[in-house]
């Protein structure tokens, strides 16, 4: 029986950086026409596999072949002539061109270099209809969403006569609406013939949009299975290699004692409001959760908590004291603790040892400092009991802070925040890009952390977390806290259609 | 990795930065019909007699106060191009006001400093005070008001400083500050006076390594500087932070021209040397923003320029150190770039080795 | 809004509101409105020059190395690169500007001058793009090199053949120049044309005269360098926004790890883009010997490169704002020199303007910045009326405290380029 052969095949695929495999003897076959999915937690050689794919790598050993016939990429460049295309996990956009002109980059129609801006706009509408992905090429990206940039991405690969399209964790910033739509896209795109190779760790997604799925584990290819042969928790198992844990919360420990009290807070950002009369409180031993898709003013309900931003309207009280005034030093000083949905970006010094990077956030008290000197000892007997504690794997306290992997990064913050023992911990997307054993930690220290009395604020996008561990859990939107649901028995896709603002909070 | 082989790696900035400048001096000095061989013989032998070390010294102190108030901004992000103004108008300033008071000598000295370093940064507080309110970059608003220093100097040394012209005097200068407001100098090396203004120098230095590297606020300004998102979540205020920083290097920068006031002119002349600023700046870059290169650099630096003064003599233009001082400062910073990826890559491949040996530890231990 | 620093939105720009963009309506009327006040001070205290075809003339041949050096930084940072050593690039222009015009004539100084300008962008180049030095840090250190090297070749060069250290010996060869027929008093092969302009400009009437002193001012004597130069603001326009190569120029600053990702060379991009910098700024330097001095003189360039650079950022790094700040600051250039009552009289244009600014800013309920500007004007007026003239060191630095002035107001509503001066380093991702 003939078989026709693999659109795209990827085979011994090996591939190591300075101190770690990334790809060890990887395969993979996707069929033509088929949405081939391949899974594996973060840091299990995904992303590197498909720069591999896409030329931005080159394989230590191994062969791409397409359609049966070997292959070598250069550089993107000769991916995109081959017909793969690639749409990234963080947009690849220059907000300040239009959507055309981002479309059109690198493979520009001119007349003897002058851009062809007819012909331009002519392709993009008609790619943009023919597949149902509708978009205005003069609009600027930077007035654009979140799902409707990542339409721009599509269209800039199929604009490049795209056959194999990648897509790299497309989900992750989408609300389940917006997952729906995208679907609706990959199926039309599909019908065209387009072969689809997507990345995820979101394995309910996976299951429902896949024709055939690989599991990718520690840089191997464990496996390749077909969706209606496998569970959601099968697979889990494949991905991890022993059992998952859970983000369940067990017995209430909330009290009466209402350490933060936030009422009618609201911040004014040129015209519009982008937090308008937040209200909660959070009580000693309570996590308050708030779900909400990125840019609906959890960045600027944050920025007012932790003192970067002053509000327009509304105060903050901390423990019964009213710290609206307050500076971010002071605020922290006083029992605020912060870890930042950007470490790297907000919670780190990257090039500074470890125990710097300690002290960073309470280098005004003591064992950090002094009076008006820092205390280099006490700072590095910290950092020595935190790398214990924490389970942060490092050669020891005066490496620099890049060195470490990103779970253990997380891990140093989360345990610098908590030995600070603040009465308030605000958590920004505490788990976000952290392998799976990481983040359990991560949790666990959190769920210890609660038992403790700790008053914690969760902001995340991952609607399980959300809804495993908080105790009460708002949903924010365009600014405003909408609803209020039972995170014990509302569901992620519930969850999501709060956030989108398909259903309204009091909707029966 | 190795301690050793980090410090070896790091030497090889300077090491290539020399190499480099004298192989680009003596090609310069072929391509113009000179033997660069006996121009540095030359150099040479002039430049280790005593009174060269002397005059090396001499012309390095400023340098080092410079570079040193230079440092301070880069190491918050901050580029004080604007030393050289600032300097200018402080020491104007501070030399009329020297000479405007009479004060036991200990006192004085102080006084004349305390102007310097005021007026420095008031001057260099105009610029700040433009950053935090306006958002205008220093860079430019800093040169700018370099150029306008040196027409206020000018107006004011024309107008209302100048010492009354005594028959048909033409030297404009402030009237000379009393002996008290002088400062003798410390030693004579071969016939040339060592300026005493060194000593401070020296305690001016380490009072600016323990103040960037052993205090809060020396935390601070290192942590914005790295990382300015980082620094504002953990509290530091930005604001604050750039106002103190710019007011902290103009202070400084007031200082640069007060060894050679208190040990040689006693008053502000059109003579004083300028240009220290623009040097301060080479300087520190050379010497990493840290005291102990800048002071090496600037030693080096002050050498240079002494021992160059004897090619005049041989018919060489002195002029090509010039062209060797931009070779040192743009092969440091570019060796110093290559350098510190190589370490940091170094560091992160052991980092990840360390952790793997120490993950495979805790996997044999828990089995 | 700062150079190396991309806006992460934790810091909230100082003081500002998503302010109306420039546009071009409103920049005009500003414009008009602008001739209109002049032309009343002008009237009030009889100082013609401040709207003289002479001063005109003069402020358009002093913005033409301004306006180089701007559009020169323009194609740097467009592409990412911060570019502060356009003073240096523009020095070396001098030099080899006057050496080459003085050896070989004014053509091949110009065509040197503009190769020397960009062999100093070749090291700014190399040094950032491909080692990844800090762009301010090469910048600086470009100067300093430039100028080093300009004195020494001097010393070589100059010594004992009519010039010294400091100076070149004098450039006799000049470059061709075009006076407007008929408007002007041009002659038209052969015949002198009537001067109808200049006739319109010494009946001194209100407005009229002023304007078509304006017109007259650009149309006398002009420069082949300033005609090429004026051409190359819309050239400017029409290659980095309309043409392949100019769009992914851009892309180098806008997104480089896109432009990477989608095959575009961002490495060759930036260096184009620095080189054309190092050009045009090198260009200005020979245009500085060649049409201003005929001669090269050390500090010639009288901090021209980071005034340009203002005028590049005043213009929202587009080619027509360069334009219109590099008129503003050449006609402050030619005040200073060429006659003290105007830079008197310009005194009480500043009042004039910044009471009304002060006015408009309480009117939109802007206190400080209102009131700060109010007082700023009645200091102007008090000093204007109390003095006769401005002493000579004053207005030597009128240049500066104007670009001064416009950075401080203007800063806030500018949107430089997004990744201009962060450090790009192939392969290495931000994020």
């Amino acid at each position: 029986m003939a078989e026709r052969a693999p659109a795209v095949e990827l085979k011994g695929i090996t591939k190591t950086f300075p101190g770690v495999v990334a790809n060890d003897d990887v395969n993979l076959a996707v069929q033509p026409s088929e949405i081939h999915a391949v899974v594996g937690e973060n840091g299990a050689g995904k992303s590197t596999l498909m720069k591999i794919l896409y030329g931005m790598l080159r394989p230590d050993s191994g062969t791409i072949l397409m359609d049966g016939h070997e292959v070598h990429f250069r550089s993107p460049k000769d991916a995109i002539a081959a017909g793969i295309g690639m749409v990234h996990q963080h947009f690849m956009l220059a907000t300040n061109f239009t959507v055309l002109e981002n479309v059109v980059l690198g493979s520009e129609p001119a007349h003897a270099g002058a851009l062809d801006f007819g012909r331009a706009r002519a392709r993009i509408r008609e790619l943009s209809e023919s597949h149902g992905v509708p978009l205005d090429p003069d609009r600027l990206t930077e007035d654009l969403a979140v799902g409707e940039r990542q339409r721009v991405e599509i269209v800039k690969v199929l604009f490049r006569g795209a056959r194999i399209l990648i897509l790299d964790e497309p989900t992750a910033v989408l609300v389940p609406q917006e997952v729906v739509e995208l679907f609706g896209q990959l199926r039309e795109l599909k019908e065209q013939g387009v072969t689809i190779i997507f990345i995820s760790h979101k394995l309910d997604e996976v299951l429902e949009i896949a024709d055939s799925i690989t599991v990718i584990r520690d840089g191997h290819t464990v496996t390749t299975v077909k969706p209606e042969d496998v569970t959601a928790r099968q697979l889990a198992e494949l991905m991890v290699g022993s059992d998952l844990p859970i983000p369940e919360t067990r017995e209430s420990t909330v009290t009466e004692e209402v350490l933060l009290s936030v009422q009618g807070l609201g911040v004014r950002v040129g015209e519009r409001w982008a937090l308008e009369d937040a209200t909660f409180d959070i009580h000693h031993g309570e996590v308050v959760g708030i779900a909400g898709v990125e840019g609906n003013g959890q960045r600027e309900l944050i920025e007012a908590l932790i003192g970067l931003r002053k509000p327009d309207t509304g105060t903050v009280v901390l423990a019964g004291t009213d710290m609206t005034e307050w500076s971010t030093r002071r605020r922290r000083e006083n029992g605020l603790g912060y870890i930042p949905e950007d470490r790297q970006g907000r919670g780190l010094l990257l090039p500074s040892p470890l125990w710097e990077n300690t002290m960073l956030g309470h280098q005004t008290l003591y064992p950090f400092a002094r009076g008006p000197w820092i205390n280099k000892k006490g700072a590095r007997q910290q950092t020595e009991h935190l790398i214990h504690e924490y389970g942060v794997m490092t050669p020891g306290p005066d490496t620099s802070a890049l060195a470490l992997s990103g779970g253990n990064q997380q891990k140093l913050i989360v345990g610098r925040e908590m030995t600070a023992a603040p009465k308030v911990l605000i958590a920004a997307q505490p788990t976000r890009g952290i392998d799976v054993g990481a983040q359990a930690a991560v949790w666990e220290l959190i769920r210890e952390a609660r038992a403790l009395g700790l008053a914690l604020l969760l902001i995340s996008a991952d609607l399980e977390e959300l809804i495993g561990l908080s105790d009460t859990l708002y949903v924010i939107l365009r600014g405003r806290l909408v609803a209020e649901v039972d995170p014990a028995a509302v569901t992620p896709e519930e969850l999501g259609s709060y956030m989108t603002g398909a259903t309204k909070a009091g909707a029966a | 990795m190795k301690r050793w082989r980090t410090r070896l790696l790091w030497l090889l900035v300077p090491v290539s930065a020399i190499v480099l400048a004298v192989a680009v001096s003596s090609l310069v000095l072929l391509s113009i019909g000179e033997s660069p061989v006996d121009a540095f013989r030359s150099m040479f032998r002039y430049g280790t007699q005593a009174n060269s070390v002397a005059s090396m010294i001499n012309r390095a102190v400023p340098l080092f106060v410079a570079g040193l108030a230079v440092a301070i901004g880069f190491k918050m992000n901050l580029f004080n191009i604007g030393v050289e103004g600032q300097y200018r108008i402080a020491t104007l300033l501070a030399a009329a006001a020297g000479a405007a008071v009479t004060l036991p000598a200990p006192l004085h000295i102080a006084f004349i400093m305390l102007v310097a370093m005021v007026v420095g940064a008031a001057w260099a507080s105009i610029a700040g005070v433009l950053k935090v309110k306006r958002g205008v970059h220093e860079v430019v608003s800093t040169i700018m008001l370099n150029s306008i220093a040196t027409g206020l100097v000018a107006y004011l040394l024309a107008n209302h400083l100048r010492k009354p012209a005594a028959g048909s005097e033409l030297l404009i200068a402030t009237p000379q500050i009393p002996p008290s407001g002088q400062l003798g100098p410390l030693t004579q090396l071969g016939g040339e006076d060592l300026r005493s203004f060194l000593l401070l120098a020296i305690v001016l230095g380490v009072a600016v390594y323990v103040l960037i590297w052993r205090t809060r606020f020396g935390y601070d300004l290192r942590a914005s500087g790295i990382n300015p998102d980082a620094a504002r979540v953990s509290g530091v205020d930005p604001n604050k932070m750039i106002m103190r920083t710019m007011l902290l290097s103009g202070a400084i920068a007031g200082l640069i021209g007060m060894s050679d006031l208190f040990g040689f002119f006693h008053a502000y002349t059109l003579d004083v040397p300028t240009g220290i600023g623009f040097d301060g700046i080479a300087v520190a870059l050379v010497g990493l923003n840290h005291p102990v290169g800048i002071a090496i650099a600037a030693l080096v630096f002050g050498w240079v320029d002494r021992a160059a003064q004897i090619l005049d003599l041989q018919g060489v233009p002195k002029e090509v150190i010039i062209i060797t001082k931009g070779v040192i400062i743009f092969s440091v910073v570019i060796a110093y770039e290559i350098v510190r990826r190589l370490v940091l890559s170094q560091e992160v491949k052991t980092a990840a080795e360390e952790t793997r040996r120490l993950e495979e530890e805790k996997e044999t231990v828990a089995a | 809004m700062s150079w190396g620093e991309v806006d992460t939105g934790l810091t909230p720009a100082v003081g500002a509101e998503t302010g109306r963009r420039l546009d071009a309506r409103r920049v005009l009327l500003l414009l008009g409105f602008v001739i209109v006040l002049l032309s009343g001070v002008r009237w009030i205290t009889a100082a013609p020059d401040l709207t003289s075809s002479g001063t005109y003339g003069a402020a358009l041949r002093l913005a033409v190395p301004i306006l180089l050096a701007a559009l020169g930084g323009l194609y740097s940072e467009r592409t990412g690169v911060a570019n502060i050593g356009l003073e240096g690039m523009m020095i070396l222009g001098t030099w080899f500007g006057a050496w080459g015009g003085w050896q070989f004539g004014a053509t091949w100084g110009v065509l040197l001058g503009i190769l020397g300008g960009t062999a100093g962008a070749l090291v700014h180049a190399v040094a950032t793009v491909s080692f990844g030095v800090n762009q301010i840090v090469s910048g600086v250190a470009i100067n300093l090199l430039a100028a080093g090297v300009a004195r020494f070749l001097s010393v070589v060069a100059f010594t004992g053949a009519g010039g010294g250290a400091t100076q070149s010996p004098q450039v006799t060869s000049t470059l061709p120049r075009i006076t407007v027929p008929v408007l002007a008093g041009g002659s038209f092969f052969g015949w002198e044309s009537p001067d109808v302009l200049g006739w319109l400009e010494r009946q001194h009437w209100f407005l009229v005269s002023d304007v078509s002193a304006m017109f007259r001012g650009f149309m006398v004597s002009l420069s082949i360098l300033t005609v090429i130069t004026l051409l190359l603001v819309p050239v400017t326009y029409l290659f980095l926004w309309r043409t392949r190569l100019g769009l992914r120029m851009r892309s180098a600053g806008e997104n480089p790890w896109a432009a990477e990702s989608l095959g575009v060379r961002v490495y060759t991009m930036k260096y184009i883009g620095v080189l054309i910098s190092g050009a045009l700024s090198g260009l200005a330097g020979a245009f500085l010997v060649m049409e201003t001095a005929g001669i090269y003189r050390e500090g010639q360039t009288g901090g021209r490169g980071f005034i340009g650079l203002a005028a590049m950022i005043f213009g929202n790094w587009r080619p027509t704002g360069a334009l219109a700040a590099s008129g503003l600051f050449g006609y402050t250039d030619a005040l200073n020199l060429r006659s003290d009552p105007a830079v008197h009289a310009l005194l009480l244009l500043a009042a004039i303007a910044l009471v009304g600014l002060g006015a408009w800013y309480l009117y939109r309920r802007r206190f400080i910045g209102g009131s700060v500007a109010l007082a700023l004007g009645v200091l102007a007026f008090v000093w204007y009326a109390l003095t006769d003239s401005i002493p000579r060191q004053f207005v030597f630095i009128t240049p500066y405290v104007a670009t001064l002035i416009v950075l401080a107001v203007a800063s806030q509503r500018l949107r430089m380029p997004t990744y201009d001066g962060i450090t790009f380093r192939k392969g290495e991702q931000i994020s």
